[in-house]
């Protein structure tokens, strides 16, 4: 098993490296120079050259992806573009309220998925299935932006029951209590989306399994359908679920961009589009970079959960 | 037995009347086999209306110049005029018909979901015959290549690139198409690497077939029911993904009109809470154009899934 981890990190190791190339010169092949975006327009030509020797962009593209790898090493990210304040410093403030909004979200998700997901398996063609079948349909056709906007509608602007954005309200003493009531919205949002994509595969496992010949055998021997469903058939379902918590966890850095928007989340999401706007290439490349590590993590934990919950693989 | 099977052989009379009844049944097989697939999905209720559904809106989208009540850029004295007989679905902020921009935006989104599904199937295709069928280290390349693509979160790369090389409805569809191959290469490589150990294949490299006859003709037919079911998916997701871009104001900008950014004004909130006209419609066209998809490629599955396990 530890060989194993040990020799999945060291492929990961290329995958890395190519993931470093593609991410700089996808950013740097850009048309549009950063210093045009960020001095005076009445700036001297001598000033400018000035700025971009300061930025190091007056070199060929290949010594300034060798000075970003060999900082980046040194756990130096650089400095924003636009701000002047280090690249890191700006990813810590603003990594938090993204881990906090889909980590909730991936939470409500999963536990109004897999419930459901079983419910749906048991009573196979039930109401009950075709109503979750319908809901799983919504969630994943959805766009974000759209539901975001209509739960804003009728539950901020209509019914006043929440703010209608921010993580705290302005000037607010920014308490646990607060900060919920801003959670509420986008966790529905996103929460829809991520609960609509498990439950289907909760449910196609879970069927999958309750036909095998095990779970007769463990009903023939009088367990109680509680034990059968949520220990025996569960757990022999685990694999597909796994497989799609793998795909999922990347979104807590990724995921949110588009709802971030919408509710003016200050998390990584809105970072990025702010980084957008105003051409910071150091900021954007490092949030690509990170969001691939949280990939590249996550399939191997995604390879691991695998042996974990099924002894029967052995991997050599 | 095998030469029974050979229409070419020259054989009495009678044998040749069986040979060609037992050609004739192979034919229906595989006649069926197709049959069976449409007989399941024309089964599937909710496929066939995804079926009608998306049908309509493609046709709305051709004949977008025939429906439109009025030019969508033409601008008119009402501003954010409510719904009415001349305008029924109301005026934007800037003066302009909003049914008419719905009825242009259908083209928008389809234009960018089947364009940019049809780019990457290609791609997907051809890398991903490569890797399967010679294997060694064009499949070692490739794969590592798709990794790499692959660890990149889809969305947020899309977004930064279609911004680095500006916004357009033609960027859109290159940059979608141009990431969204990994998952097609993965599944054709996974198809190929089956196929190539049957004996038809096997034959058809005895008998000399070029290499590319072989990966196109032979290989590739027996590959694409799962190319399919994914390649619809990806239209339903090229669409919200087009979509979300022009509502960020990455996409498709003004003054031509997408779903996406037809919703970008529902982010005042004066729009959102008091001109529901303005951002609910083309919300709705999104929505159900990417549930239609949804619903055909579920139908699909089924239908090829079903027929694969017996």
């Amino acid at each position: 098993m530890l060989q194993y981890i040990v020799r999945r990190i060291l492929i990961a190791i290329p995958v890395l490296f190519g993931v470093t190339v593609l991410n700089f010169f996808i950013i740097n092949l850009a048309p549009g120079n950063p210093v045009d975006m960020m001095v005076n327009p009445s700036a001297t030509p001598e000033q400018l050259a000035m700025q971009k020797h300061e930025l190091g962009l007056d070199q060929p593209v290949w010594a300034q992806y060798w000075h970003w790898l060999t900082q980046l090493f040194q756990g130096n990210l650089g400095f924003s573009y636009s701000t002047r304040e280090p690249v890191t410093q700006i990813l810590v403030a603003h990594i938090g309220p993204t881990l906090l909004l889909m980590g909730v979200s991936l939470i409500v998700g999963y536990l109004i998925a897999i419930p459901l997901g079983i419910i749906c398996a048991r009573k196979q063609n039930s109401w009950i299935d075709y109503l979750v079948t319908g809901f799983s349909f919504f969630g994943i056709s959805v766009p974000h932006f759209f539901l975001g906007l209509g739960v804003i509608y009728v539950f901020a602007s209509k019914l006043l029951l929440f703010p209608t954005g921010s993580m705290n309200t302005l000037g607010g003493d920014g308490g646990l209590i607060d900060t919920i009531s801003h959670l509420v919205l986008p966790v529905a949002v996103l929460a829809t989306g991520i609960a609509g994509n498990m439950v289907r595969y909760v449910r196609s496992s879970m069927l999958d399994v309750l036909g095998k010949d095990y779970l007769r055998t463990a009903k023939a021997k009088g367990l109680s359908q509680f034990i059968v469903t949520n220990k025996h058939a569960l757990r022999n379902s685990l694999i597909p679920i796994i497989t799609v918590i793998g795909i999922d966890i990347p979104m807590l850095i990724g995921g949110a961009i588009v709802t971030e928007q919408v509710f003016q989340w200050p998390g990584l999401g809105l970072l990025t589009i702010q980084s957008i706007t105003s051409r910071d290439y150091s900021t954007l490349m490092a949030i690509n970079l990170l969001a691939a590590v949280t990939v590249l993590f996550a399939n191997l934990l995604t390879d691991i959960l695998y042996a974990v919950a099924d002894p029967r693989i052995r991997y050599d | 037995m095998a030469m029974k099977l050979n229409p070419n052989k020259n054989v009495p009379e009678v044998d040749g009347l069986k040979n060609s009844a037992i050609i004739r049944k192979q034919l229906n097989d595989e006649e069926s086999y197709f049959h069976m697939v449409m007989r399941r999905f024309f089964n599937h209720k909710l496929a066939v209306a995804g079926l009608i559904v998306f049908t309509l809106i493609i046709l709305v989208a051709a004949l977008a110049p025939v429906i439109s009540p009025h030019d969508p850029n033409k601008i008119f004295g009402e501003f954010e005029a409510a719904p009415s007989s001349t305008h029924l679905l109301g005026t934007d902020p800037v003066g302009r018909d909003v049914m008419s921009r719905l009825v242009y935006g259908a083209q928008v989104s389809i234009s960018v979901g089947i364009g940019a599904v049809a780019i990457y199937v290609v791609i997907g295709i051809v890398l991903g015959l490569i890797a399967g069928y010679f294997g060694k280290w064009a499949d070692m390349i490739i794969m590592r290549i798709t990794d790499v693509f692959m660890s990149f979160p889809y969305f947020m790369v899309i977004l930064v690139l279609v911004s680095i090389i500006g916004p357009s409805l033609f960027n859109i569809t290159f940059v979608i198409g141009l990431l969204g191959w990994p998952a097609i290469a993965r599944l054709v490589r996974g198809s190929v690497l089956s196929i190539k150990e049957m004996d038809y294949v096997k034959a058809g490299v005895a008998l000399g077939y070029s290499t590319p006859k072989i990966l196109f003709q032979h290989i590739l037919p027996n590959a694409l029911a799962p190319i399919l079911v994914n390649a619809t998916f990806g239209v339903a997701s090229a669409i919200i993904m087009e979509a979300s871009l022009s509502f960020l104001g990455m996409g498709v900008r003004p003054p031509a009109a997408s779903w996406g950014n037809m919703l970008t004004q529902a982010e005042s909130i004066t729009v959102l809470s008091s001109q529901p006209w303005l951002w609910i419609p083309p919300g709705l066209m999104i929505l159900l154009a990417v549930l239609s998809i949804n619903f055909i490629g579920d139908g699909l599955r089924d239908a090829i899934e079903s027929q694969n396990a017996k």
